[in-house]
């Protein structure tokens, strides 16, 4: 097949641009089902870049692929919540009727069976993306169903016959995901929002007074690392340049988060509208809102609200007749890969690089997207701003603690009878939260995903708000009969996958903490093993550049600290000074094989009893 | 009393005890301080009474590296790994970067001995003699197989890094080992 008119065509349609890489990228794989290598030259000679290069990319992100996939790709969610729901026995399932393994494509080339890092849907565990179609609560015989109805078909749109509640029904979304809003407050979720009230007055005010309306309520960033989005929206402001950005970080990739998809689901047109205001404020004429791949299934029906936001003036030329306030926001489609949550990495995959994160400062207010000054903020600070502007700064403000201002959304799910979305004011104590989710044996929450804080239940009485047990937005509940060190194992597992490699401690290093923690699980680790562990640990937070690495290792000091009877039940004290995780036997079985013959050292000599 | 001291060489190219010699003349004085029990310095094969220090270079590529070291840990107080191969496997552990073939000992040892293009064997054998050790699946790092006191990196530690742990270790005061001449990146 002859793939240049399909490449040249791809790559013009981004106007040959290697910022828009990612997009290219997509063109091109979707109409080809893979970038092969001689796609990957053909790419770079169209947008004047090396083979190489493209090949960097290819290879970051886990959705694009370098060979022939499927023309169906399976895959399914592997976070740990889906695993304590059962996926392995999906997999299992899948595997059976398909006739192929986890990481293996069918000969006919209908099929490729993955597993993916959490995809979202924890409250509706076990997922699968299946292309771009999500099938949630999947159990055994319907996992079953769903292969050989697949088979027959070879359309993963007809697996939809029931649509989820809300916006989910929405003919562009058609999903048949659930929102699961538990409890509404009066920020994010409440009835009855006026639309473009927040907009109106802001852009009633004079920009700066805009900023110090949302420095004036208190509010601090969303996707988890706090900063004061007022602060944040002043020094992009302040930074003399001929353009500025705002980005929405909707790459919510933390295990167990899942309330932006609801957000964007149900408030679309709230997030536009804050990113509409924020652009305002800091002299701002262009948004990309970066979508994960894993929501791709949201992009049509956010194409539409952009689309009316154009058609009625609230985006585009003179912003809601503002003369001289042009704004218009494009969506970034990600591609598969955690790390992209960072705000610099996100912005280096906006540029069509790999998602590496950069070097800081300089910060992305001062230097950002292309260069420019970049406000990158999480989808529920946007919702945040837009509503502070209608009702004002001191309401915002009165909600929640004294350091902590506002409602949260929390994303909830595990050992809980309700898993779901609550939207609560700041200070809520975990327990609280633990009978509203009707959590009935809780013994270890997870607050924050994977790189979060694991409290104990002696700790159940702390409050969730940026001063102590600060997330952005997961809370993982697990019951006393899950196992601790499973539960690090498997975030150490995920860090190691996700992490992009920049930092050699992060990249080694985690996974020579997984190495130590199995030795653990083993029952073949002793008491220098910890402290090995403790210092691997604060060499990787120290020495890494990014959040990733610095957070990657906080299950493990956490569970040390915190369940210290699980690791001493775990270590043996071994006499003889050797380590018990070394098994000669085991070392020595392949050498047996090919050398025809047993040790000398290693197995008994058998005297001839014939004699 | 002397110290008695033992060192051997496992999956190593005897440097680090090259680099023991390196101490030049202080040998005069070692001898004074110390008698060497089990070493390829006085090839005594066997340990003759229990040691208060062992010296192992190189990590674990065979059964008798394996045997060797756990007879080290059993008859010595204090074992000290020497050098890159005793510490993180050092040139033997590249071996270990054959790990996405499902057969990778058969691979390593056909690369090593028929289809390298510098390899002359027209018998076209794979050495199997019944006295030679059986390989490892892989090479293994001392603090692998059994608990290791302390490490001295370098490749080799040079004479006066030697020099200086031996006597801080028989002195029992901290060795003064300034950054330099123990980091190497």
């Amino acid at each position: 097949m002859d793939i240049i008119p399909t490449i040249k065509q791809a790559c013009k349609k981004y106007g040959n641009d290697r910022g828009r890489l990612i997009d290219i990228l997509w063109e091109v794989q979707n109409s080809l089902g893979c970038i092969n290598e001689e796609a990957m030259g053909l790419i770079a000679s169209e947008i004047k870049s090396h083979r190489v290069e493209i090949e960097g990319l290819v290879s970051f992100y886990s959705f694009f692929s370098d060979r022939q996939k499927g023309k169906i790709i399976i895959r399914l969610c592997d976070d740990i919540i889906d695993r304590h729901a059962g996926i392995e026995r999906i997999a299992d399932i899948f595997s059976e009727e398909l006739g192929i393994g986890i990481g293996e494509t069918s000969p006919d080339l209908n099929f490729s069976l993955e597993y993916t890092p959490c995809i979202g849907m924890s409250d509706q565990a076990p997922a699968a993306l299946i292309n771009n179609v999500v099938v949630t609560n999947l159990t055994p015989d319907s996992a079953r169903e769903t292969a050989r109805q697949l088979k027959k078909t070879l359309d993963p749109s007809k697996l939809v016959t029931k649509c989820g509640d809300g916006n989910n029904a929405h003919k562009l979304v058609n999903a048949m995901v659930q929102n699961n809003i538990r409890q509404k407050g009066e920020v994010l979720l409440a009835d009855g929002i006026p639309a473009e009230a927040g907009l109106d007055n802001a852009l009633k005010k004079a920009s700066l007074d805009v900023i110090q309306a949302i420095t004036d309520s208190g509010l601090r960033g969303r996707g988890g690392a706090g900063f004061p989005t007022g602060e944040k929206l002043r020094l992009a402001q302040k930074t003399e340049a001929t353009q500025r950005f705002i980005i929405c970080n909707a790459d919510e990739g933390e295990p167990g988060t899942f309330k932006d998809r609801v957000l964007l689901t149900e408030r679309a047109s709230l997030v536009f509208e804050g990113m509409t205001i924020a652009a305002y404020a800091i002299g701002s004429n262009s948004g990309i809102l970066y979508l994960r791949a894993e929501y791709a299934y949201l992009r049509p029906f956010l194409e539409s609200v952009l689309e009316n936001r154009r058609k009625t003036g609230l985006l585009g030329k003179d912003v809601r007749g503002k003369k001289g306030f042009d704004f218009d926001i494009r969506i970034q489609l990600g591609a598969g890969a955690y790390i992209c949550g960072e705000e610099s990495a996100l912005i280096s995959s906006c540029e069509g690089l790999r998602g590496e994160p950069k070097n800081r400062p300089p910060f992305p207010v001062e230097k950002g997207y292309l260069s420019k000054p970049t406000a990158v903020n999480n989808v529920e600070t946007f919702c945040c701003i837009a509503r502070i502007l209608d009702k004002g700064a001191s309401w915002f403000a009165g909600i929640g603690t004294k350091a902590s201002h506002g409602t949260k959304l929390l994303s909830v799910c595990g050992d809980c009878a309700k898993p779901g979305i609550y939207e609560v004011p700041y200070g809520i104590g975990i327990d609280e939260l633990l009978k509203m989710v009707e959590a009935d044996d809780p013994a270890i929450v997870q607050v924050g995903g994977a790189s979060g804080e694991m409290v104990g239940r002696t700790s159940f009485g702390r409050k969730i708000c940026f001063s102590d047990a600060a997330t952005g937005g997961a809370v993982m509940v697990f019951s006393s009969h899950r196992n601790v060190l499973a539960i690090v194992d498997y975030f150490l597992e995920f860090f190691a996958d996700e992490s992009c490699g920049y930092c050699t401690p992060c990249r080694i290093g985690i996974v020579f903490l997984r190495e130590r923690i199995q030795k653990v699980m083993h029952g073949f680790a002793e008491d220098a093993d910890l402290g090995y562990l403790k210092d691997l640990c604060k060499t990787i937070m120290m020495t890494s550049r990014c959040g990733l690495g610095s957070s990657a290792p906080k299950s493990i000091l956490n569970s040390i600290e915190r369940f210290p009877l699980v690791y001493s039940s775990h270590l043996k004290e071994s006499k003889d000074g050797f380590q018990a995780s070394f098994n000669i036997q085991k070392a020595l079985d392949e050498s047996r094989r090919l050398a025809k013959r047993t040790s000398m050292i290693y197995d008994p000599v058998y005297e001839d009893e014939a004699d | 009393m002397k110290k008695r001291i033992a060192t051997v060489s496992l999956a190593g190219c005897f440097g680090c005890h090259m680099s023991l010699l390196d101490i030049d003349e202080r040998i005069l004085e070692l001898v004074k301080l110390v008698e060497f029990d089990r070493s390829p310095i006085n090839d005594f094969k066997k340990f003759r009474a229990r040691c208060d220090i062992g010296f192992v270079e190189g990590g674990c590529c065979n059964e008798e590296n394996v045997h060797t070291l756990r007879d080290f840990r059993k008859n010595c107080d204090v074992l000290v790994g020497v050098g890159q191969c005793a510490v993180m496997g050092g040139l033997p552990v590249m071996r270990n970067a054959i790990m996405h073939s499902d057969d990778p000992l058969r691979e390593c040892l056909e690369t090593a001995y028929l289809n390298s293009p510098y390899v002359y064997n027209p018998a076209n054998d794979i050495p199997n003699d019944p006295a030679l050790p059986l390989i490892l699946d892989k090479v293994y790092t001392c603090s692998e197989v059994v608990k290791m006191d302390y490490h001295i990196p370098g490749c080799p530690p040079s004479g006066d890094v030697l020099w200086q742990t031996i006597v801080a270790l028989l002195s029992g005061n901290p060795s003064d080992l300034p950054g330099e001449i123990i980091k190497f990146d």
